[in-house]
């Protein structure tokens, strides 16, 4: 994938936060809290569950389905990053041999059902904390962090590094298109001058922070910055943070698949 | 009122690297006055601004706004007497939102909630940008930011504005209506720019810096209309005083 692409993409997750449906106009804490209770809630399943994970996947899907967010660009953001999962999983099916029965006369070894619930994991927790993006400005998942307790400089870090990517991305991508225009066939020399260029972008974005800083302190900044929006959480937050938390409790302690199929059974016997 | 006075007394700075950007500056700048500052780069015209709210502090000599010198522990109290307009929009929207922006001083002024958002309200409709306030400024264009960075400044109602090149790489349609912005502001304004048909436009008084010092100091009209001294600073004619006829074509 290419830089601009990569950079189109980015905006493209900043321009879905400013939409306007139900999702969206939740207040973000609410969201933050149900994405932290959905990542725990999926990662406190044994290694070896699957198929219990599989109605959670009922949170990311309702979220996208109600937020109006393509599925597909959701999806290819997960494949994009799931190397990283891969890479966890890829040796439990050569450490943890031991078999296991699957279905009646397939067995597979424990390692493979292992590595199939850390991809599984991880395609719910990233597909959950995408959407939150996706649904809720970054400024707002910020001061929903900060309303919660997370604490100042940690925020500000966090709304600064919001505000700069893009400036450093152009900047950046002003530098490699200007490489580009000058090196002919062979990349203009690869990794020296690519060092180099990073060095620069680092000079330059020191100088920019001193700057940035200066015009802080031109208005009055004394080490904390200030927010006037008291949101308040309203009923449908509350309502939503419940049934979210509810259905993520069941889904634990309730294995739904396997009770589902033996109602099923019930009622065919 | 003695309190938008503006005074430097053969103020001296010598950068940490041993470069002596200022040889004894000394002028005053009295209230409703609009100054514009040209001169070569290089000269000391950045280094001259940055003193102005204390971002630099002179090596020797006074700086005086108001009744007040510019101490390192009078800086908050000069700041809120002087609002800098930056160069680059980029460096001086640092906030989320535009609205955020633009809160950001009177906030930091320990002002109350509704006082904020009636100073912010009034900061962007002065600049046309009342549309703008719940914008990120990276979706922003480059005219919109430059208001908005006049914005983020004018809500703090400093008694003097400082501007480092205001309409630097604007449309003319967004440069004209920086001009006409500036005009409508009734406060002591400085600017800097190499762009002197704006100082015609916007100052009256104008002072031309070369090597640390001022070299001339006077009305801007009769400043700018000197040719040989603007070539000694590489500065030329604004445009509008060069008559040139509109066919005539590329001079050679």
């Amino acid at each position: 994938m290419s830089f601009e692409a990569a950079y189109s993409g980015l905006g493209r997750l900043d321009r879905l936060s400013y939409r306007d449906t139900v999702v969206h106009r939740l207040d973000p804490r609410a969201k933050v809290v149900a994405t932290m209770l959905f990542a725990v809630a999926v990662v406190s399943f044994p290694r070896y569950e699957v198929l219990s994970l599989l109605p959670l996947f009922l949170f990311p899907v309702l979220i996208a389905a109600l937020g109006d967010i393509p599925a597909g660009f959701i999806a290819k953001k997960v494949v994009a990053v799931s190397p990283f999962a891969v890479f966890i999983g890829m040796f439990n099916p050569l450490f943890d041999s031991a078999a296991v029965a699957i279905a009646p006369g397939v067995s597979v070894s424990a390692g493979w059902i292992s590595f199939a619930s850390i991809l599984v994991k991880f395609a719910l927790t990233i597909s959950a904390a995408l959407l939150l993006i996706a649904t809720t400005s970054f400024p707002g998942i910020c001061r929903g962090l900060r309303r919660l307790g997370l604490p100042a400089l940690f925020v500000s870090q966090l709304l600064f590094l919001y505000r700069y990517l893009f400036v450093l991305i152009e900047e950046a991508m002003r530098v490699v298109r200007a490489r580009d225009m000058r090196s002919f066939g062979n990349r203009g020399a690869g990794m020296r001058v690519f060092v180099r260029i990073v060095g620069t972008l680092f000079l330059r974005t020191v100088e920019r922070a001193e700057r940035i800083y200066g015009a802080m302190l031109a208005r009055g900044f004394r080490g904390e910055i200030p927010s006037m929006r008291r949101e308040t959480l309203r009923p449908s937050d509350a309502v939503f943070m419940l049934a979210a938390g509810g259905f993520f409790v069941l889904c634990r302690l309730v294995p739904v698949p396997q009770t589902i199929g033996r109602l099923l059974g019930g009622l065919a016997g | 009122m003695s309190h938008h006075l503006l005074e430097f007394k053969d103020v001296r700075f010598r950068y940490p690297d041993g470069t002596e950007a200022l040889k004894g500056i000394t002028f005053l700048i009295t209230h409703g006055e609009s100054v514009g500052i040209v001169g070569a780069n290089g000269a000391g015209k950045s280094t001259l601004l940055l003193h102005m709210n204390g971002h630099l502090l002179p090596t020797s000599g006074a700086v005086t706004v108001g009744e007040v010198p510019l101490l390192k522990e009078t800086r908050p109290e000069i700041r809120r007497k002087v609002g800098v307009v930056f160069q680059n929009p980029d460096d001086q929207l640092f906030m989320p939102t535009v609205f955020d922006d633009v809160a950001f001083g009177p906030l930091n002024l320990g002002l109350p909630p509704d006082r904020v958002r009636e100073r912010v309200h009034e900061a962007l409709r002065q600049v046309g940008a009342l549309a703008l306030s719940d914008k990120p400024p990276h979706h922003l264009s480059g005219g919109e930011k430059s208001a908005v960075a006049i914005a983020t400044v004018i809500a703090m109602e400093p008694d003097i504005l400082v501007m480092d090149e205001p309409a630097a790489s604007l449309d003319p349609k967004s440069r004209r209506s920086v001009i006409g912005l500036l005009n409508s502001f009734h406060h002591s304004k400085i600017v800097a720019s190499h762009d002197l048909d704006l100082i015609l436009d916007v100052c009256a008084r104008c002072l031309v810096i070369r090597d640390g010092a001022i070299v001339a100091d006077g009305r801007a009209a009769e400043i700018l209309s000197d040719a040989t001294l603007l070539a000694e600073n590489n500065l030329e004619l604004p445009l509008t005083l060069q008559g040139r006829p509109a066919r005539e074509g590329p001079r050679r």
